[in-house]
């Protein structure tokens, strides 16, 4: 069995079959958050994209590639956004480079 | 279990794709073409031979003379190509008060000729541009295409066209975008905005863009099946069927001529060789001297769930 199959992300609402309620007011909420408002779809996309790569959700990272696609963006504008992500990832790693360094300073002489 | 065909999709809604008037009487001039685009759905490219001569012109002009059409559509390939294209467009231009040629732009490049004619004709002009990105564009056109596109639009702007009304500008420009691979295009509104923006900043004006969804016909099609996207592509438009953008497919309006005279009830269905018919089941011609008679069925294929997709993009 593939713990990732691409046809899988088609099954996501199977995750209310059990608690529906749940999924519902999940799904509601989603679809709240990607309507347009003070940011374009287009812009909410391509932040998606970058969070599901940042999070490495292969299932986000295809269906934001083509909701990319799809709301006009190119590959300029996705690679960008890969970019930030890749930024914001490595950055929150190093970081906490500080943490280790207060450690260091306080156990070694 | 088979998917349904857009027959049946429609019979499921309860509707039925039927003639209205047809108002627009669109000519395909032929296939030939200067470029060979990836989403192109009638294949046209360099050498192709189908190109519609001047008889069968003659026989458009007296269709277009005895019924009263709003508008004409002059398309192909690139019509440029055609060596008899200036009889045409002066013949058509007094029989509709709504003229537009289509144009992919490169096409139209040192032809100062045919540009004064369809200037002074009032022809609006349709010009195809798939993105205002340029890889996105190259990739469907090749390289080097897109700032010569953007050169072109120059052009026409100094020209007049795409000034808006009150610049003396009756000279319509409308820009065609299509996307570049296998999915949907984005909606009208955000799309017209990303491209004022985008062009604006190359000091470059038009009036209105319209987005149309690739038809997996001719060679889109070849490149879905190669690409290995057929499948899904196909999926997509099915699962966005939109009941509610039926009635104003432009199927129902058009009287589309192809290059031989053939006629058609869109240029799709001439990629697809499905005729435009009579109430009896013939096929039309133009010299037969009408066009589609109201009420007379369409003839559907899959391809026409890219006109149904969303939003609807015909
Ligand atoms: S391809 Fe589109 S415009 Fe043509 S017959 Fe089908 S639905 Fe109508």
């Amino acid at each position: 069995m593939d713990y990732y199959n691409p046809l899988d992300l088609a099954k996501f609402g199977d995750i209310g079959k059990n608690a529906p309620e749940a999924a519902n007011k999940f799904f509601a909420y989603y679809g709240e958050v990607f309507a347009e408002g003070a940011l374009t779809e287009r812009e909410k996309a391509l932040i998606a994209l970058a969070v599901a790569h940042a999070v490495h959700c292969p299932y986000c990272i295809d269906a934001y590639t083509n909701t990319c696609l799809e709301k006009g963006s190119n590959a300029d504008e996705m690679t960008e956004a890969v970019h930030v992500a890749a930024a914001i990832s490595g950055g929150a790693t190093l970081v906490h480079g500080v943490q280790m360094r207060n450690i260091l300073d306080k156990k070694t002489l | 279990m088979s998917e349904a065909t857009f027959a049946e999709t429609l019979a499921a809604h309860g509707l039925a794709l039927l003639k209205a008037k047809a108002d627009c009487l669109q000519v395909n001039v032929g296939s030939l073409c200067n470029l060979s685009c990836g989403h192109c759905h009638l294949e046209a490219r360099p050498g192709r031979t189908e190109v519609m001569d001047r008889a069968t012109m003659d026989e458009v002009l007296a269709l277009a003379r005895r019924a009263p059409f709003a508008s004409v559509d002059v398309t192909g390939g690139a019509p440029e190509l055609n060596p008899d294209i200036a009889h045409l467009l002066l013949g058509l231009g007094p029989c509709a008060p709504r003229r537009i040629f289509r144009t992919n732009l490169l096409a139209l490049e040192g032809r100062d000729d045919l540009l004064g004619l369809l200037a002074d004709g009032g022809w609006g002009i349709g010009a195809s541009l798939p993105a205002v990105n340029a890889a996105q564009v190259e990739g469907v056109r090749g390289a080097g295409v897109f700032q010569r596109s953007l050169e072109m639009l120059r052009v026409l702007n100094a020209r007049g066209y795409g000034q808006g009304p009150g610049q003396g500008g009756r000279l319509e420009l409308h820009l065609v975008s299509n996307p570049g691979g296998a999915f949907l295009p984005p909606a009208q509104g955000p799309a017209t905005r990303a491209f004022r923006q985008a062009l604006g900043r190359q000091g470059i004006a038009f009036d209105s863009l319209f987005v149309f969804a690739n038809v997996p016909l001719g060679r889109f099609r070849s490149w879905l099946e190669r690409s290995g996207n057929l499948e899904a592509y196909l999926g997509l438009l099915r699962q966005r069927f939109n009941p509610e953008v039926v009635c104003g497919l432009m199927c129902r309006s058009i009287c589309s001529v192809g290059w031989d005279g053939r006629v058609y009830d869109c240029d799709f269905n001439q990629a697809a060789g499905l005729p435009c018919l009579t109430a009896e089941g013939e096929t039309l011609h133009v010299r037969d001297g009408h066009g589609p008679e109201q009420g007379a069925a369409i003839l559907v294929g899959e391809h026409c769930f890219a006109c149904t997709a969303g939003s609807g993009f015909t």
